[in-house]
């Protein structure tokens, strides 16, 4: 199970990424921690000429509070957040949600950049990006941008980064106080991708839900925002009945996906409860029965 | 060809290797350390763990060689010091955790990630921890309670290299545990 052959090109900035991106073009791909990547590359459904290695670019990676927002470096790996005491009292659904990434040696060389920009529709990351409203920070030869995470994940696999980018950072705000979130996984028992992942985050204002922002990964053929579950949340009472009747949302809109572990009608189910489940502890976590911080998320 | 360098047990190596090679192959066929198995070759099963750097294990049939350089890498091999086994080997002879021993030196260096990330796991958190390598013979009772018996022997000061340089880091436990 040999990849094809390719060249190695290890840059030692984000300049010198973009530089051999513009060279290259298609022909290129970065690589950050390589465990999406190196499985497609072994079965050769990814064949590319030049493998660019970012992982060791130092400023792609760390946790840092920066004007109220918390501020991830692409190369982050997904254990680096599962331990980050910054993230777990500020956003804890993020170390939650990390922390049941495949297994621990994955979680210790795969990265938050590079599971963002596979956009595996199992992937656990781009969920929780929605829910938490993350921006991410694209650079490429005429310069930075920011983009939305709801307009990041595009399709299947598919981006909205162009093909000279290299995703640098993604931006959290600090959520706001009374807010709360949660992660609600069903893993697939052998490769622990999600067959399904659901990804809230409520703001309580008293007793109602003052907003919601709840998302779901694995039954579709992207990771997507619930907007039905949003809108029969918001303004309403943060109750068991409430969550109940609006968790049954969870997968309008979307052409939910059967396969051999279970036919859509499961998975839709499963997703349901998942919304519950998260829905659920989010607000639990808002009210500060489950916080590990005042701000938490 | 690719000019790599890098520290494998404590000793530097200089090759060139294609790049598409990956680290499991360097190791067993370019340096003939055969400890480090290959199984399933999916990046599931474990049996190709090593350790970069010092404390995070990696499955050595998931990174290439190049993407190793100028890293430090620890393989079953360089665990025991002058005829002196590691603690986690003498526990997994002691605890029997192994029948066939196919998995054991994935699950070895699996476990010595975890005791650098987290020196007093309870029982919960080794199964957690283990997660990643699979055993199809033993089952993981045993292997479990030697993990348990290695943390406690490299607690105790010892002149073991690797005991010595236990690091400590908050124990994780953000998640509740998964349905699964």
């Amino acid at each position: 199970m040999y990849p094809a052959p390719f060249e190695y090109h290890r840059p030692g900035s984000v300049e010198d990424a973009i530089a051999l991106l513009t060279t290259y073009e298609d022909d290129a791909k970065l690589l950050a921690g390589g465990h999406s990547l190196i499985p497609l590359l072994k079965l050769r459904f990814a064949q590319p000429k030049h493998l660019i290695d970012v992982r060791h670019i130092a400023s792609l990676s760390g946790v840092r509070e920066v004007d109220g927002a918390i501020v991830i470096g692409a190369t982050t790996t997904h254990a680096t957040l599962e331990r980050s005491p910054l993230l777990r009292q500020m956003l804890p659904i993020l170390p939650e949600a990390a922390s049941q990434i495949g297994d621990a040696q994955v979680r210790n060389m795969g990265t938050i950049g590079g599971s963002l920009a596979h956009a595996d529709p199992s992937a656990d990351l781009p969920a929780v990006m929605l829910a938490v409203g993350a921006e991410m920070t694209a650079v490429g030869p005429r310069g930075a941008r920011t983009i939305r995470a709801e307009e990041f994940f595009v399709d299947l696999l598919t981006t909205a980064l162009a093909s000279d980018e290299v995703l640098t950072e993604i931006r959290i705000l600090v959520p706001a106080v009374g807010t709360g979130g949660a992660y609600e996984k069903y893993p697939h028992p052998a490769s622990r991708y999600a067959l399904v992942g659901v990804a809230a985050v409520v703001t309580l204002a008293g007793d109602a839900m003052q907003r919601a922002q709840i998302a779901v990964t694995g039954i579709g053929s992207t990771p997507s925002r619930a907007r039905e579950v949003e809108r029969a949340l918001a303004g309403r009472p943060a109750d068991a009945e409430t969550i109940a009747a609006a968790s049954s949302h969870v997968a309008d809109g979307i052409e939910v996906r059967g396969d051999l572990t279970g036919p859509a009608e499961w998975r839709g189910a499963v997703a349901r409860e998942h919304a519950a489940r998260a829905i659920t502890r989010a607000v639990q976590r808002a009210r500060g029965e489950w916080a590990t911080g005042a701000r938490s998320a | 060809m690719t000019r790599i360098s890098l520290t494998v047990n404590g000793i530097t190596h200089e090759h060139d290797v294609e790049p598409r090679m990956l680290l499991v192959h360097y190791l067993r066929d370019t340096l003939g350390l055969t400890g480090t198995h290959v199984g399933c070759d999916t990046s599931q099963c474990g049996a190709c763990t090593v350790v970069l750097d010092g404390e995070r294990s990696v499955k050595a049939c998931t990174m290439f060689a190049v993407q190793a350089a100028g890293a430090e890498v620890l393989t079953i091999e360089g665990l025991a010091h002058d005829g002196t086994l590691h603690p986690l080997q003498a526990a997994f002879r002691e605890e029997h955790a192994l029948q066939c021993g196919f998995c054991t030196p994935g699950m070895i260096m699996a476990a010595y990630g975890l005791l650098r990330a987290n020196p007093h796991p309870s029982e919960a958190e080794i199964r957690a921890g283990l997660e990643g390598n699979l055993c199809r013979c033993t089952g993981y009772h045993n292997i479990v309670k030697a993990v348990q018996r290695a943390a406690q022997e490299m607690e105790a000061p010892s002149t073991d290299q690797a005991g010595r340089e236990g690091r400590v880091f908050t124990p994780v436990s953000v998640a509740p545990v998964a349905a699964d």
